[in-house]
């Protein structure tokens, strides 16, 4: 992480910009972005030194409501624009940040990829296991027999994505999971997956009001992990397999070594990347 | 009774592992020691190894763009399968096939009328010799053939054998003395003139990829993200090293989509960012080439053009991405298209699109393409125009003031802001924006962006660098062309005036935005219009006639690859029109 201390002391509302969400009445989206900018705040890093990478969806509207360097991006490639930034800008704190749709679907190849690279970034997924922007649509984390959508009014049929199993195996450094409800909680998350190094991916259970107004009951089923986070990739496998989806905290802490290249020249100029040519 | 030549071309052929590319580039190399210039691209299947292979070469007195039509020497390592080089590898009447009579059964069909053939028994000479190799007796015996000097040859011997020890140098070096002592008996072949000393300089050895590399990195690139695709593979691989050199760096990427992503991100922090693909990795990343068109994001992507459609044919070289490049994007999103029209133009439009993409804040697409990128050549080195990615940057304090990122300007670039400037932060977007960049669907906020982003390309001065114009005024035929055609053109368009007629050629080389002006202006005083291209939809000439009004009347020569256009079709083109 960044050394943060020469730096003033900031509030959330300092994180937060003056436009006004799309998103509906009750969504759990105001309340990740309420915990995101109360962590930048306790860290205390300068809104300018803040880079937030989103792709399509509600979800990834967050950027335009905070006070960091923004980007929202394409379907799907949140991921590829923030390796690319930290990648260059190393010393700068890069959070990457969408739905399951976007981060699980199209996204997923990228999701597999940056997780196994471990750039040291933040990734934070709202989960409501529905396509909401699109108005209801099931989505990777959606059960097998919501049939709720009118693509799908037979259920998908298809067992749901594990995000939090394919993070571990695939090399995520550092795994949570957290509930848009508790924002205190999910402030200290994602404060703790900033800090850690490599790649931290943090799943919040957020709430789809409109598509999913049984989502309402997900405050009485979330409840704190009863054991600590473990650094054992086995251990953390076997919770994560077999924990009921509603388990909150730092699941999995490990401390694989980031990657990033060492942006340090060697030559003085391009002209002696030349004699190669010469005959 | 030998003939010197202006240039003469050899092919040597074999079956996988017979040595054929180390000999072809160990006499593209001599000869840039020797003072010729060389031309050299390499054929072979799809297989990694033991596939045939061919390393074709033009050598000559002068500056050479392309291969010419036929070829006065083929050599044969062995037989296997050189058979399937006979459309690829067209002999002259007068040329000279030589084989070994030992390795396998002869390819009647690669003789042309009057070619000649002599057998050169290459296992048994190496036979005779302690680590003789086939591939050295046959570079030997070309040289001599050829009147290419032997110290030239020796020397590039040693430089890339050295290091593998005395006893392979010595039976390398032998093995070029044998296959040269065995070329006094053969028949005559065509040679050069000895090149002129004096004001000879040092030639560099390149291909268009790694050239593109280098206008890359020139222009100020230093960032990259790669995924592999034939034939584009090669400008990353160059790449690779020499940013970690710089300082920069190169990463691996998951898929196309996650490269071009990876540049966008990387320059929107401040980078300036490149990557190379081919045609279906252009097709996967046009989605985000509009991110950074609507963003204004600049990024720079090497197309380096093969057969397509789908799949096509990897290995060999085609113009029919020009359509993708052009009107590939969803949306109205003008970008630049950029197109190199030699081996050695790769260095500069790379660096010169590099440069138009930071300035002008867009996505730029450099189209090459197999045959420029995957030939090598021996070159005159090629001056750095001093051309630098120069990304207007806001200044000073905000104050109390908004940052608009996306301000209307008189040009169309507004200043852009990098992560880390205090109070500049901003949200880059590729949904439709205000000046501030707030996402908005307003009617007056989408036409003032899309005026913006088309008026910074427009109004730009792109000064002499859209086209190269040979026979300025002259004749009332133009040969209007880009890209790979421009060098067999412009060899035509020599042998049009050898035969006493004028004309003149326009290379366009920046392909959009298009500048109709300069091309009425190219174009005074012509009436008949000749538009050269390698592709079955005549992509280019449609695109000429949408964009342009040309003069007179118009004839489209055009045809697919693999094989390349030769200058004599082109002349033939010509001719039959007067």
């Amino acid at each position: 992480m960044d050394a943060t201390s020469t730096c003033p002391s900031y509030a959330a509302r300092d994180y937060k910009s003056e436009v006004k969400p799309v998103w509906c009445p009750g969504c759990g989206d105001y309340s990740v972005l309420g915990a995101l900018t109360k962590a930048l705040a306790e860290l205390s890093i300068p809104p300018e030194n803040v880079a937030l990478v989103s792709g399509i969806g509600c979800s990834s509207r967050l950027p335009a409501y905070t006070n960091v360097f923004g980007f929202h991006g394409v379907h799907g490639r949140a991921l590829p624009i923030a390796t690319g930034i930290k990648v260059s800008r190393p010393e700068l704190t890069v959070i990457a940040s969408g739905g399951d749709g976007d981060g699980f679907s199209i996204g997923g190849n990228h999701f597999m990829h940056a997780c196994r690279r471990n750039v040291d970034m933040t990734y934070i997924v709202m989960d409501n296991e529905v396509y909401g922007m699109t108005k209801g649509q099931a989505s990777p984390t959606t059960a097998p027999d919501w049939e709720k959508s009118k693509l799908t009014p037979q259920g998908t049929g298809i067992n749901p994505f594990h995000p939090l199993v394919i993070a571990l195996a695939a090399g995520a450094n550092f795994i949570a999971r957290g509930f848009s409800g508790d924002p205190n909680g999910t402030a200290q998350l994602i404060t703790e997956a900033i800090r850690h190094p490599g790649f931290s991916f943090v799943q919040l259970l957020s709430p789809c009001v409109t598509f999913r107004p049984e989502q309402r009951d997900w405050k009485d089923a979330v409840h704190p992990a009863a054991v600590d986070p473990t650094d054992d990739p086995a251990r953390a496998a076997r919770r994560l397999m077999t924990d009921d989806g509603f388990n909150i905290g730092v699941l999995y802490r490990g401390n694989r070594q980031p990657f990033q290249p060492a942006l340090k020249a060697s030559v003085d100029s391009v002209a002696d990347l030349e004699k190669e040519f010469v005959l | 009774m030998r003939m010197t030549a202006r240039s003469v071309s050899i092919t040597f052929a074999g079956s996988g592992g017979a040595g054929v590319m180390t000999a072809g580039s160990m006499l593209l190399d001599a000869a840039g020691h020797a003072g010729w210039y060389a031309y050299m691209t390499r054929s072979s299947g799809a297989q990694i190894r033991g596939g045939e292979a061919a390393a074709m070469l033009r050598l000559s007195t002068a500056p050479v763009q392309s291969h010419d039509d036929h070829y006065d020497l083929l050599v044969a390592i062995d037989w296997q399968n050189v058979g399937r080089f006979s459309a690829e590898v067209p002999m002259t009447a007068d040329g000279l096939v030589l084989g070994d009579p030992d390795g396998g059964e002869f390819p009647e069909q690669i003789l042309a009328k009057g070619t000649r053939r002599a057998d050169i028994p290459f296992k048994k000479i190496a036979k005779e010799i302690d680590g003789g190799r086939p591939n050295m007796i046959a570079l030997g015996a070309v040289a001599a053939l050829i009147g290419l000097p032997e110290e030239a040859v020796l020397k590039v011997v040693k430089d890339s054998l050295a290091k593998k020890g005395p006893a392979a140098l010595a039976a390398s070096e032998a093995s070029v003395r044998a296959g040269a002592a065995f070329a006094a008996s053969l028949p005559p072949s065509k040679r050069l003139a000895a090149a002129t000393g004096g004001e000879r300089q040092r030639l560099w050895s390149i291909t268009g990829n790694e050239a593109a590399g280098l206008g890359a990195v020139r222009g100020g690139v230093r960032f990259v993200a790669a995924y592999p695709i034939t034939p584009g593979t090669e400008v990353l691989e160059w790449l690779a090293p020499n940013l970690a050199k710089l300082g920069g760096a190169l990463v691996q990427a998951e898929d196309e989509l996650a490269s071009v992503n990876q540049i966008i991100g990387a320059s929107y922090g401040g980078t300036t960012s490149l990557t190379a693909t081919s045609g279906p990795g252009l097709a996967l990343m046009t989605e985000s080439i509009g991110l950074a068109v609507a963003s204004e994001t600049p990024i720079t992507i090497v197309n380096v053009m093969r057969g397509g459609p789908s799949t096509g044919i990897p290995v060999k070289s085609e113009q029919s991405d020009l359509n993708i490049a052009l009107y590939g994007l969803h949306g109205d999103a003008p970008h630049l298209v950029v197109a190199p029209n030699s081996l050695a133009d790769c260095a500069f439009s790379t660096q010169w699109a590099v440069h138009l993409a930071d300035t002008l804040q867009t996505a730029a697409v450099v189209l090459s393409d197999q045959s420029l990128g995957q030939s090598r050549a021996t070159i005159a080195p090629p001056a750095d125009p001093g051309l630098r990615a120069n990304r207007l940057r806001p200044e000073g304090e905000l104050g109390d003031e908004r940052y608009r990122r996306y301000r209307n300007t008189t040009s169309g670039v507004s200043p852009m802001a990098v992560p880390g400037m205090k109070g500049y932060q901003y949200t880059a977007d590729g949904l439709e924006h205000t000046e501030v960049g707030t996402p908005s669907s307003q009617a007056s906020d989408h036409s003032t962006q899309l005026d913006k982003r088309l008026r910074k390309l427009t109004a730009h001065d792109y000064g002499k660098y859209w086209a190269d114009i040979d026979g300025e005024g002259e004749g009332d035929i133009a040969v209007i062309t880009w890209g790979s055609t421009t060098g067999p053109v412009q060899e035509a368009l020599e042998r049009w005036r050898a035969a006493g007629k004028q004309g003149r050629m326009v290379s366009i080389r920046l392909l959009s935005p298009v500048r109709p002006e300069q091309l009425a202006a190219a174009l005074e005083g012509v009436s008949r219009v000749l538009v050269v291209e390698q592709s079955h939809g005549a992509q280019f000439h449609r695109y000429l006639r949408a964009h342009y009004d040309l003069p007179g009347s118009v004839r489209a020569f055009h045809r697919p690859g693999p094989l390349p256009i030769r200058p004599d079709e082109i002349f033939r083109q010509l001719a039959d029109w007067s």
